[in-house]
């Protein structure tokens, strides 16, 4: 009780002196880029799932070969989830004497209910969104149907015993991939019409689905519910796997996110480390003098403990506004991404921020304090008394200890956390040994500089431990901030690449191997650079080597679905550009030996298949077996044709393939698309243009969030300088009081103080750009998959930029100790 | 003045008190076999050359540090033998200090840094008390005021009212004047002096000043960490 009044009474005055200022500051740092960043993460993580859920246009997706019981859609109702209905059949439509193949998708109001569908008044015209579903009576059919039975928007088709308008032209529908795989085009219809053509009955082959969706909780908790009770007839789906493709930019977004996060974390770990260092140093004296007046130890330790506490309150405090109004602004910039009925993101980024910031304090306040209450209280007659140093390694250990947990707690990316830890404690180590070299070496150079040098160079010397600390602070906080910079370059230079304007934005698929000819020619002759054709065929795998799939062990059910599903195989002789080899070898250009086959790194991690495994396919009736030779990681930010598995040359020539294409059309040449589908009915255009300007959409927005988020993560850096240089203020004070009353000019001292803060700067600029340079290459490959490339210049920027900084930081903190008036200092000596 | 012999009524004896410190040339003396009572009320000047021993004496009789041989007994009982925080407590019930360089906190202001030892001594008043003292020392239009806005003078006057607020059997002082004008200490003595004579506290006054000196009932001198003479002054 006591302790708490007098560290009440004293914080007020307390408040106003540096080192209390910069531990504030810190804490304040700390909780607001935490608060904004978890804030970032947990919406972008949550729009980009959503984005993901497009593909299904729900959630959730229930899927069987009969109607779906309204029991689920009542359950789905009672956990405040919205539903639609949908029933897909393929069957022939009739315009006229010309008919097509097409599926039918007949949907109920509400579909879809994530994404939305794309239409068109005319081919390959303009497109808009489709406000809602088409009306009874009518129809939406896409592209290749319409070429296919020579329609237009007005014309009457004949489906089944039903006469229905086609009202639009459908460009895109989010779930356009499910059922990609039956190739026949689409036509979009309103279930209420299904009764009257007649065409749903015994024997036909009909696929019903029951699409949900709502609150990211009650639909996870709807999952739960059902996924036990349902019958084998009925499967759930609740994600796509060629989601990754257009999405990986954004899932990179997020990992730059957590890597802003933590270090964000780490710089105010040391800011935070530094200044409560001078904190227990500045109160030393009191604390010696308290003790002399008769205070306890428990009584001085509580009382700094309350004052720290008492930081960390306002801190908490002021840095959660700060946090909320960063999350105001972001959630503004981001309102595109960001959609309306996400939860909103309440107070746990707010808690777990500030939580995190107290435990740093305590954490890294706590050797300093053991330390302030074993100040000897000589030290009131003899200011030298010092307390013996505490065992920091101990305590330092355990602080780390804490931060990473809360690191692992937030980020849950433990390869990221492992990267960056080890690496900072190495850097820091490095930066420690070769801060001592390159200081014992300065002092010697300073006979031969001028006064304000070597003065300069004389006090880096004389505080030999304390500058070679200062060193590393310095280089730490700098090492991160050029890390920052360089990962965040590379993402952004990845991104743009996924933006190229040259990426491909049509696929062609069905394509028949007589046609491949025709198609290029008809590309050709209008001056446009025909497409790489990919043969692809259709496949079932039957074993793996020699044990039929069906009996096999899986460690996931992603991994039985994927070897149960129809296989899409090409085969290839050179390896694509968007590919890369992870283990084995690719087989050599002339290569015509048994079949090999090269798989996805995923799908063999998921499915436990990988090199020299025999796997045994069934294709149109005849066996085939491949050995697996390779496994590839693939660039699905390429938009190329990709395959999970790829074979060797000459490997599928007798079996019947088809051929699908990928190439980039602009507006003005989107009458070759007409001719194309005109002159080949049979094959498909999917248009990508629309899933292009989604992704472009989130990479922005991405984009600006991590620049905002980059911008709180350089405050705590300079908040880090700031505090290494605030440790050195009082000596400083003193010693430039001392020189300007031996009749040096204030200039002369002024120069000296930046002429040694150049030197830190300058060796902390490069150590830091060795230990960036090596981080950013191990970051930007392990975690963001993205090439890495030394850059020279970095070393002249890091000097640069270590020299800027750290005097730009010096001088504003060094400023009011070197003009504050000598007789004042002099005179203040004893308060 | 007073004629209080060692023995029976002594506050405050030094019993062959010895302090070693390491240095770099090796273990060195600096105070050795130092024997006295002073008993209480008795105002006692420690003298001698810079470097003689005074202040670790100090250190030494106010349990601030503790000696390598022999011991010190405050109000009978052993300051060896108590930890720091016992040390800390008698210290809180017995003990004032007022320094050459004043040591006040500088986060206080002159009525809070007064309340200081009244509030570890957990005195029921603090705020009443503090403000009679500093009232005794004619500060009371200051009180609010932090050590930054006093002059030297002021400051040992908040000093002095710091030290005799909890009214302690002890008050040391290490060259209270060393920081101040000849006349400002002169007026800073008096007021200790005066202070003392009322509250019959016992007075430690370490000081290089022979006038002062010679206010004292008892003047101890050191040399070379050697008590070379303890002497009454004449009346
Ligand atoms: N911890 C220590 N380590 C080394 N030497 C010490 C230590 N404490 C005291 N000394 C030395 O012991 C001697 C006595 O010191 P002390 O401070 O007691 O002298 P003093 O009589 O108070 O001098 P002054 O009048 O200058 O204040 C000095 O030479 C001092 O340097
Ligand atoms: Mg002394």
């Amino acid at each position: 009780m006591k302790a708490l009044v007098f560290a009440i009474r004293s914080f007020g005055r307390e408040l106003r002196s540096g080192e209390v200022l910069v531990l504030l500051a810190a804490v304040v740092l700390a909780v607001a880029a935490l608060t904004a960043v978890g804030f970032l993460t947990d919406r972008i993580g949550k729009a980009v799932a959503r984005q993901a859920n497009e593909v299904l246009a729900a959630d959730l997706r229930l899927r069987s070969q009969d109607p779906i019981p309204d029991s689920w859609r009542e359950e789905a109702d009672g956990y405040g989830l919205r539903t639609a209905d949908m029933v897909a059949f393929p069957t022939v439509v009739y315009l006229g004497d010309n008919s097509a193949l097409s599926t039918i998708s007949a949907v109920s109001a509400g579909y879809p209910l994530r994404g939305t569908v794309r239409i068109s008044e005319e081919l390959f015209g303009d497109e808009h969104d489709a406000d809602g579903i088409p009306r009874p009576g009518e129809v939406w059919v896409d592209s290749s149907l319409m070429a296919r039975v020579s329609g237009k928007v007005g014309d009457v088709l004949d489906i089944g015993t039903a006469q229905l308008t086609i009202s639009a032209i459908i460009t895109y529908r989010p779930d356009q991939s499910i059922g990609f795989a039956s190739l026949a085009p689409t036509l979009l219809m309103n279930e209420i019409d299904v009764p009257g053509s007649g065409l749903i009955g015994e024997g036909s082959r009909v696929r019903y689905a029951l699409l949900v969706a709502g609150d990211h909780s009650r639909v996870a908790e709807f999952n739960d519910a059902i996924e036990d009770e349902l019958p084998d007839s009925l499967r759930l789906r609740s994600a796509e796997e060629s989601s990754e493709r257009a999405f990986a930019a954004a899932d990179r977004a997020q990992r730059f996110l957590s890597l802003t996060a933590v270090i964000s974390l780490l710089l105010s770990a040391v800011a935070i480390a530094m200044s409560a260092r001078r904190f227990a140093h500045r109160r030393m004296d009191t604390v010696a003098l308290m003790k002399s007046l008769g205070a306890t130890q428990g009584f001085v330790i509580a009382v700094a403990m309350l004052q720290l506490v008492l930081v960390g309150i306002i801190g908490v405090v002021l840095g959660s506004l700060l946090g909320f109004g960063a999350e105001l602004v972001l959630s503004w910039i981001l309102a595109d991404i960001i959609a309306g009925d996400l939860p909103k993101p309440g107070l746990t980024p707010v808690v777990l921020a500030s939580g995190s910031a107290l435990v740093l304090l305590v954490g890294f306040a706590l050797p300093s304090l053991i330390q302030l209450r074993d100040t000897p209280p000589l030290r009131v007659l003899r200011h030298d008394a010092m307390p013996p140093s505490p065992s920091r390694i101990f305590v330092a250990g355990i602080s780390l200890g804490a931060v990473a947990l809360l690191l692992y707690q937030s980020v849950g990316d433990a390869m990221l956390l492992i990267i960056m830890l080890s690496g900072m404690i190495f850097i820091a180590a490095a930066l420690y040994l070769v801060g001592r070299a390159l200081v014992d070496t300065m002092g010697r150079f300073r006979s031969g500089v001028g006064i304000a040098w070597r003065y300069g160079l004389a006090n880096v010397a004389r505080r030999g431990r304390a500058s070679a600390v200062q060193v590393v602070a310095f280089g730490l906080g700098l090492t991160v901030l050029l890390l920052l910079t360089l990962v965040r370059t590379d993402l952004l230079e990845g991104w743009r690449r996924t933006l190229d304007e040259n990426a491909p934005n049509q696929f062609l698929i069905n394509i028949q191997r007589d046609e491949v000819v025709s198609v290029a020619n008809i590309f050709a002759s209008r001056n446009i650079a025909p497409p790489n054709f990919s043969p692809l065929v259709r496949a079932r795998m039957t074993s793996i080597n020699g044990e039929s799939v069906k009996d096999r062990e899986y460690p996931t059910r992603d991994a039985e679905w994927f070897v149960n599903r129809q296989q899409n195989l090409s085969w290839a002789q050179t390896l694509s550009a968007s590919n890369e080899i992870l283990a084995g070898e690719w087989w050599p250009d002339d290569y015509s030996g048994p079949p090999l086959v090269s798989i996805e790194e995923e799908v063999s991690v998921e499915t436990g298949i990988s090199i020299g495994d025999k796997l045994q396919f069934e294709i149109a009736g005849q066996e085939l077996e491949a050995e697996i030779a390779s496994v590839r990681k693939i660039n699905w930010d390429s938009f190329q044709p990709n395959f999970f598995l790829v074979l060797s040359p000459g490997a599928l020539d007798d079996y019947p393939a088809t051929f699908i294409a990928s190439m980039r059309i602009e507006p003005a040449e989107r009458s070759a698309l007409a001719a194309l589908v005109r002159a080949h009915p049979t094959i498909s255009v999917i248009d990508l243009d629309s899933i292009l300007q989604q992704v472009r959409g989130i990479i922005e927005k991405a984009s600006l969030a991590v620049q905002a988020v980059f911008f709180f993560t350089l405050a705590a850096g300079i908040a880090v300088l700031f505090a290494a240089v605030q440790s050195t203020i009082d000596e400083r004070r003193f010693e430039s009081a001392m020189l300007r009353a031996l009749g040096a000019r204030k200039r002369i001292v002024f120069s000296g103080v930046m002429a040694e803060f150049a030197a830190l700067g300058a060796a902390a600029g490069i150590l830091a750009s060795a230990g960036a340079s090596i981080l950013a290459a191990v970051v930007a490959v392990k975690l963001f998959n993205l090439p890495y490339t030394f850059n020279p210049m970095l070393w002249v920027a890091g000097m640069t930029a270590g020299v800027v900084v750290v005097c730009a930081s010096g001088f504003f903190a060094a400023r009011g100790a070197i003009n504050s008036a000598p007789v004042d200092v002099l005179r203040g000596a004893g308060a | 003045m007073s004629s209080n012999e060692s023995g029976t009524n002594a506050v405050l004896s030094a019993v062959t008190l010895s302090k070693q410190v390491s240095s770099p040339e090796g273990s060195l003396t600096i105070l050795s076999d130092v024997t006295f009572d002073i008993g209480s009320g008795e105002s006692v000047a420690v003298v001698g050359p810079s470097g003689a021993g005074k202040s670790t004496l100090l250190a030494l009789l106010a349990g601030l540090d503790l000696p390598t041989s022999g011991y010190v007994t405050l109000n009978g009982v052993n300051l060896s033998e108590l930890d720091e925080d016992g040390r800390a407590r008698v210290r809180a019930e017995s003990v004032g200090f007022v320094f050459q360089s004043f040591h006040l906190v500088p986060s206080l202001n002159a009525l809070e840094n007064v309340m200081l030892p009244l509030e570890l001594a957990s005195h029921a008043n603090p705020r009443v008390a503090a403000m009679d003292i500093i009232e005794q020392v004619g500060l009371a239009d200051r009180y609010r005021h932090y050590p930054a806005q006093l002059s030297g003078g002021e400051k040992q006057r908040v000093a002095i009212a710091r030290a005799f607020a909890t009214a302690p059997a002890v008050l040391f002082a290490d060259e209270p004047t060393g920081n101040l004008d000849t006349r400002t200490g002169s007026t800073i003595m008096d007021l200790m002096f005066e202070l003392n004579r009322r509250s019959s506290t016992t007075l430690i006054l370490v000081t290089h000043d022979t006038a002062l000196a010679e206010r004292c009932d008892r003047i101890i001198s050191l040399d070379g960490g050697n008590l070379v003479s303890d002497s009454r002054v004449a009346a």
